[in-house]
């Protein structure tokens, strides 16, 4: 049963929403590969965050580099939470929702944007990001750019792989980028070496 | 100065809190309403705020404006609270018995706040005293007539 308190809060969400006042709005889905964070703000998806980072910590770093009107309000992630679930269920090669790319600066949002053109099913390597970013030669600040990309999954750092094929690395851990490559049709059943 | 925590983090921190003393201030009809003035009004002024020390104060005190703002509106004052039976379902509210919480909204509102925040919500003398927006002397005083009197109504 609702306490006056729970219904207080679900009220006063309803009409924070309605009234404009939420900078940040968040929610978390299921996945196969555990709980994700989603959070949102008026221009876009701004952060996912996987199943291995802590939630927490992502709201506090969201109150401080975006804006402290952090609220919980999964009616506003209806559509990304859709898509995602889609997705999963490999029913969705291309993402449709709007992006929100405050949190990458300068030659890591370049690297992210050319990521995010990368289509499904196809990988690239870390030395072409750097290339299409603007420096071939910074292919290690490319390759932390990926690490860094606040917005894994959607934009898919999962499909740039070291020259020559190895897997690199994954903010989710590395058997999640395997599951996502095989998922797409990348990798077999037996994980590349 | 301390960073802001998401505001979440704050409507979970003090939502009972802020229902409880409301409850005790304005009754059950219209704590729902005044929770959310509060929140809102919070929520609005949040950003600019410049001490994230005592956020659970400063709510505090904006509840207490919204639940004097609801009386106004009304235009009469003490304003009967709900019903014992129906104040049991708030958390974080002893459970009523003999009376006693009926007798607490009979109380001039700031005996009846005074009491609502120190027994219903727990807090010290100085945090009552900012939530009312008065001073610690004076928030003892109102805390005292009102326990004076309920012994009276109660004996």
């Amino acid at each position: 049963m609702k306490t006056a308190t729970d219904k207080g809060v679900d009220g006063f969400r309803a009409r924070a929403v309605e009234e404009g006042l939420v900078d940040v709005a968040y929610a978390t889905t299921d996945s196969p590969f555990g709980p994700l964070l989603l959070a949102q703000t008026r221009r876009g998806l701004v952060r996912v965050g996987l199943p291995n980072q802590d939630s927490d910590d992502l709201l506090v770093d969201l109150a401080e580099r975006v804006s402290p009107r952090v609220l919980e309000a999964p009616g506003q992630l209806d559509e990304v939470r859709r898509e995602l679930d889609l997705y999963f269920e490999g029913k969705l090669d291309r993402f449709g929702l709007p992006l929100d790319w405050r949190l990458s600066g300068g030659f890591r949002q370049r690297v992210l944007r050319a990521i995010n053109r990368i289509p499904y099913g196809q990988t690239r390597s870390y030395t072409e990001m750097a290339r299409k970013a603007g420096n071939e030669r910074a292919v290690r600040a490319a390759g932390t750019a990926c690490g860094s990309n606040p917005i894994p999954l959607v934009v898919p750092c999962h499909r740039v792989l070291r020259t020559g094929g190895a897997l690199g690395g994954y903010g989710g851990g590395l058997p999640m980028k395997e599951a996502l490559l095989q998922l797409e049709g990348v990798l077999d059943e037996s994980p590349a070496s | 100065m301390t960073a802001l925590p998401p505001f979440q983090t704050v409507l979970d921190d003090h939502a009972t809190a802020v229902m409880s003393i409301l409850h005790g201030a304005v009754g059950r009809d219209g704590a729902e309403d005044c929770f959310q003035e509060t929140f809102l009004a919070a929520l609005r002024a949040y950003p600019k705020l410049d001490d994230a020390s005592n956020l659970r104060g400063w709510l505090l005190t904006i509840a207490q404006r919204k639940a004097i703002d609801h009386h106004r509106a009304r235009g009469r004052a003490p304003v009967p609270v709900a019903e014992p039976a129906e104040l049991a379902a708030v958390d974080g509210l002893p459970e009523p018995d003999d009376g006693l919480w009926e007798a607490v909204g009979a109380l001039p509102p700031k005996q009846r706040a005074a009491v609502a925040l120190r027994y219903g919500s727990d807090l010290p003398h100085n945090e009552i005293a900012a939530a009312l927006g008065c001073s610690p002397e004076a928030a003892r005083r109102s805390l005292h007539e009102g326990l004076k009197r309920l012994r009276k109504e109660l004996a």
